[in-house]
């Protein structure tokens, strides 16, 4: 087992990191910048290295300065948590190169899954279903692309092979707008990633958002936990999640996770993964695959049994998996919702200090969150400030439990979506189930 | 050198988790060194020991040192090394007058040597850091004043 890690990572990700170290045993390093200094893991771990002032970009993102803190601590491994680095295949090899632990997969592993267009090559090669789409990146031949377009059918999504997560897409209905669009596309996507690599493919008019969890232990063993909905969605950002799907029958299930399994399996994956799919009509088409922990995995451990942070620290020790496929049983089902600070009706975030929290409590509820009251929120990082799970035997009751935890939770300081939760639980169509990925806009815009 | 001055020197040794200080005014040196068998914390920031629910605590740098002068901080992570080599003399000593840019230190960090200067000029008035030992990011490093 590891016996110290450095946590590169910040929020409620980071405590959930720290205690899955202390249940472990292993040492954990906290790194802040100046403006997390009073963040609840940093006050809880065994060490803390201060990496830099507070743009993410001097310090979560400051690559010599967390190999820099692993090394004046004497550290064996690296958490990248969710979101900054942990997705980024030069930090990895970096990571390793230093001589330490990256807790996550190889360094190709995650290169091959970042670029969308050869993930999505890797998926077609293990028989997973893909979205109907130009099958590779575009090149500049404005003929063959107005082709590809008209042969996929409109209305056609433009993709960035560099994003991932909602971003560098851009729809399009009609011929009259493709080129345009593509060019449109490429400057954005060099921009921001780096990388004008573009494709295309078919825009789903009504899928769900459908992922299914995976584990591989880099040693030829894999095994999925079941699936979870994430179609409740604003902008690209989950806001409600739960799993397991609505009528997603076991039959599904197992056939998609065995293809996951299988497809892991290929390229020996180790650590925890998600495959992203739109359902629609009955059918699983492949979007992208998450080569990190993601923040709604807390319904996957409620339903599971199994702790998926444990998992990942106990496979980058270089243990065996602790599971067979058989012994993963789905039971009951659990909701989360994001808590985010940010203005109700504009969304947009809200920094500050919370004067009073107050958790919920009672059966079946987990509140994932660092937040305490006189916390300060900063403003330099995203909104997110703690996840609100119920679990239930059914899904009825994990509801019922979910709208008493709203009802119960005080936050004050700050303003937060917690009434647009309090709001959606009871939303007929959210509680009937089912709903597609733009129904939370649609709804918001009335 | 009166006992309040040598009091904010130990307050200023225990905040920041040191075994030695050396502080130097005029003509008198002091240097304090903390007893090597009890084990010093390994926290750079105070963890909050008790309630919880209590109002957070900023704990990092004393802003309240009543030691006046410029505090000059690291401006990254790594192992702070005082002399230019091992066998060398080190940059800077107390007392001694420094220009704008001056090298004080080298911080260490993936086998690189960085070279840390004075961001002001004046006299060093203490050295906060002991040769080899690991650095954070805004640490204070020596006071200017």
């Amino acid at each position: 087992m590891l016996n110290k890690i450095v946590i590169a990572n910040r929020g409620e990700i980071a405590l959930r990191i720290l205690r899955a170290c202390k249940e472990l045993g292993i040492q954990t390093v906290a790194l802040h910048s100046t403006a997390d200094v009073n963040l609840k893991h940093v006050k809880l771990a065994d060490e803390t290295v201060c990496i830099g002032p507070p743009p993410a970009v001097n310090s979560y993102l400051n690559i010599p300065a967390i190999i820099s803190a692993a090394e004046i601590t004497d550290a064996m491994g690296i958490h990248p948590g969710y979101g900054f680095l942990s997705e980024n295949a030069d930090f990895a090899e970096r990571v390793q190169q230093s001589g330490f632990v990256f807790i996550g997969p190889e360094p190709l592993t995650i290169q091959m899954m970042g670029d969308k267009v050869s993930a999505i090559a890797a998926m077609r090669k293990a028989k997973i279903p893909c979205v109907p789409g130009s099958e590779g990146e575009l090149d500049n031949d404005d003929k063959k692309n107005l082709k590809i377009a008209q042969k996929i059918g409109y209305p056609v999504l433009i993709k960035a092979a560099g994003g991932g997560g909602g971003r560098g897409i851009r729809v399009v209905h009609s011929e009259a707008a493709l080129l345009n669009a593509i060019s449109l596309t490429r400057k954005e996507a060099e921009a921001n990633f780096k990388n004008a690599s573009i494709y295309l493919e078919k825009f789903l008019t009504n899928p769900r958002h459908i992922e299914i969890q995976v584990l591989g232990d880099g040693q030829g063993h894999a095994i999925h936990l079941g699936e979870r909905d994430c179609s409740m969605q604003r902008r690209h950002q989950k806001v409600i999640e739960e799993a397991p799907a609505v009528g997603i029958t076991e039959k599904q299930r197992q056939h998609m996770g065995e293809l996951c399994v299988k497809a892991c399996c290929d390229m020996n994956y180790r650590g925890v993964g998600t495959f992203e799919f739109l359902y629609e009509k009955g059918h699983f088409y492949f979007i992208e695959m998450n080569t990190r922990i993601q923040v709604e995995h807390p319904i996957t451990e409620m339903i599971t049994g199994v702790d998926l942070v444990v998992e990942q620290l106990r496979i980058a020790s270089g243990e065996k998996l602790n599971y067979k496929q058989k012994q993963i049983a789905i039971r009951g089902h659990a909701i989360e919702c994001r808590i985010n600070a940010e203005d109700p009706r504009t969304f947009i975030p809200s920094p500050g200090t919370i004067t009073l929290y107050h958790p919920p409590g009672g059966p079946g509820i987990r509140v994932d969150t660092p937040i305490y009251t006189g916390y300060a929120v900063p403003p330099y990082y995203d909104s997110l400030i703690g996840k609100l799970i119920a679990y239930g035997e059914t899904r009825e009751i994990a509801i019922a439990r979910l709208r008493n935890a709203l009802d119960e939770i005080v936050i004050e300081g700050i303003q937060t979506n917690i009434a647009m939760h309090q709001a959606l639980v009871r939303d007929a169509n959210f509680i009937k189930g089912g709903t597609n990925i733009h129904y939370l806009e649609q709804r918001l815009a009335l | 050198m009166d006992a309040e001055k040598i009091n904010q020197l130990i307050k200023l040794l225990n905040e920041h988790g040191l075994t030695e200080i050396e502080f130097s005014e005029g003509n008198e040196t002091i240097r304090i060194k903390r007893d090597l068998l009890s084990a010093p914390p390994k926290t750079r920031v105070q963890p909050n020991s008790s309630d919880g629910m209590t109002s957070s605590v900023q704990t990092t740098a004393p802003s309240s040192a009543e030691i006046t002068g410029h505090k000059v901080r690291s401006p990254m992570v790594g192992t702070v090394y005082l002399a230019p080599s091992p066998d060398a003399a080190p940059f800077v000593t107390l007392g001694q007058t420094v220009k704008l840019g001056e090298v004080l230190c080298i911080v260490e960090a993936m086998k690189m040597m960085n070279q840390i200067e004075a961001d002001k000029a004046g006299v060093i008035k203490a050295r906060l850091v002991e040769n080899g030992t690991p650095v954070e990011y805004n640490q204070a490093l020596f006071i200017i004043e």
